[in-house]
């Protein structure tokens, strides 16, 4: 492993399994002033994008019937947890589609654990 | 004098406390040996001369072999002279650990060539229309006017060698130092290709 590498594993922590179509709950740690506090974003995972450090993933849901995405890093300090819930069945890696659908049309296929 | 000579390795990212994303170039610099001092009172100037990188006595000329000698520093491939005074003696080695998170400094090095280039990628020139009959799609267009002056002005903008230059970034800072491992992490990008010569060298304000 070359040095480069090895300043990218030191960054690395340990995140659950996850892929496109999952359902999540990012728990994000907010600064305000200097109080702190974790604000929770739960929605579907539509990408994950990049690799080692640099990897980033897009979480979309619904919001007073807004469609909002944020985009995290994985390995970001900032994470406080990222909780998996339902694991969805999806034929594709990146779930642009679900933009364009709205109520049942945006739902996806659970797995059944 | 604050200086050092070392290779690019590559960049990559760091986060900060905050939680901010920062980009960093990864340099392997030093051991620099001390090879010559320049004085004033000697030479008309202040300046170290610092040699880098190892190499077998067989890859080095008599001549740079000689010098090295005399100075009592083994063979090293690279020779280079930075201005401003050190109390080092000649024959000890500057190491990454001059250097310590915070401090402000310039990196030079040879840029990535790119050939004989045109002048919509050597200075971001517009391109012409691409139809409608037009030949002048990559074209610089008019360099100059006809009866004053009747001749190019000298500097004009034009397609030539790209790259492959000595460029000097400025403004960067230095996150990290790992003297066990020779490694300096820089703020930003620096000049030049992985693998790449460049110089660190103390940024004064």
């Amino acid at each position: 492993m070359n040095i480069v590498q090895e300043i990218e594993a030191a960054q690395r922590r340990d995140v659950p399994k996850f892929k496109a179509g999952d359902t999540v709950k990012v728990h994000f740690r907010v600064i305000e002033g200097n109080r702190q506090r974790v604000q929770v974003f739960e929605g579907v995972c539509i990408k994950r994008q990049g690799h080692g450090t640099r990897e980033t993933f897009t979480v979309r849901k619904q919001s007073f019937g807004v469609g909002v995405e944020r985009t995290f890093p994985v390995h970001s300090p900032k994470i406080d947890k990222i909780e998996v819930g339902a694991i969805g069945m999806v034929r594709r890696a990146k779930l642009y589609y679900l933009r364009d659908k709205i109520g049942k049309q945006a739902r996806i296929r659970e797995k059944l654990q | 004098m604050k200086a050092i000579i070392g290779r690019k390795l590559g960049m990559t990212q760091l986060f900060t406390e905050d939680g901010a994303r920062l980009p960093v170039t990864v340099i392997e610099a030093g051991p620099c040996p001390i090879v010559g001092v320049r004085t004033t009172d000697a030479d008309g100037y202040d300046g170290v001369q610092l040699a880098y990188q190892s190499v077998d006595l067989e890859d080095l000329s008599k001549p740079e072999a000689g010098h090295l000698k005399k100075a009592g520093v083994g063979p090293h491939r690279h020779l280079t002279e930075f201005r401003g005074t050190t109390d080092m003696n000649i024959g000890e080695a500057v190491t990454v650990g001059v250097f310590g998170p915070g401090d402000h400094v310039k990196v030079s090095g040879t840029s990535v060539g790119k050939g004989f280039a045109g002048t919509i990628k050597r200075h971001g020139f517009s391109r012409g229309p691409v139809s409608h009959g037009s030949h002048n799609v990559r074209a610089p267009g008019s360099i100059g006017q006809s009866a004053w002056p009747s001749r190019v002005f000298k500097g004009k903008r034009m397609a030539g060698q790209m790259g492959n230059k000595r460029i000097t970034q400025r403004g960067l800072t230095v996150i990290d130092v790992d003297p066990s491992r020779n490694v300096i992490l820089v703020s930003g990008a620096v000049p030049g290709p992985k693998g790449g010569l460049v110089e660190i060298r103390e940024d004064v304000h």
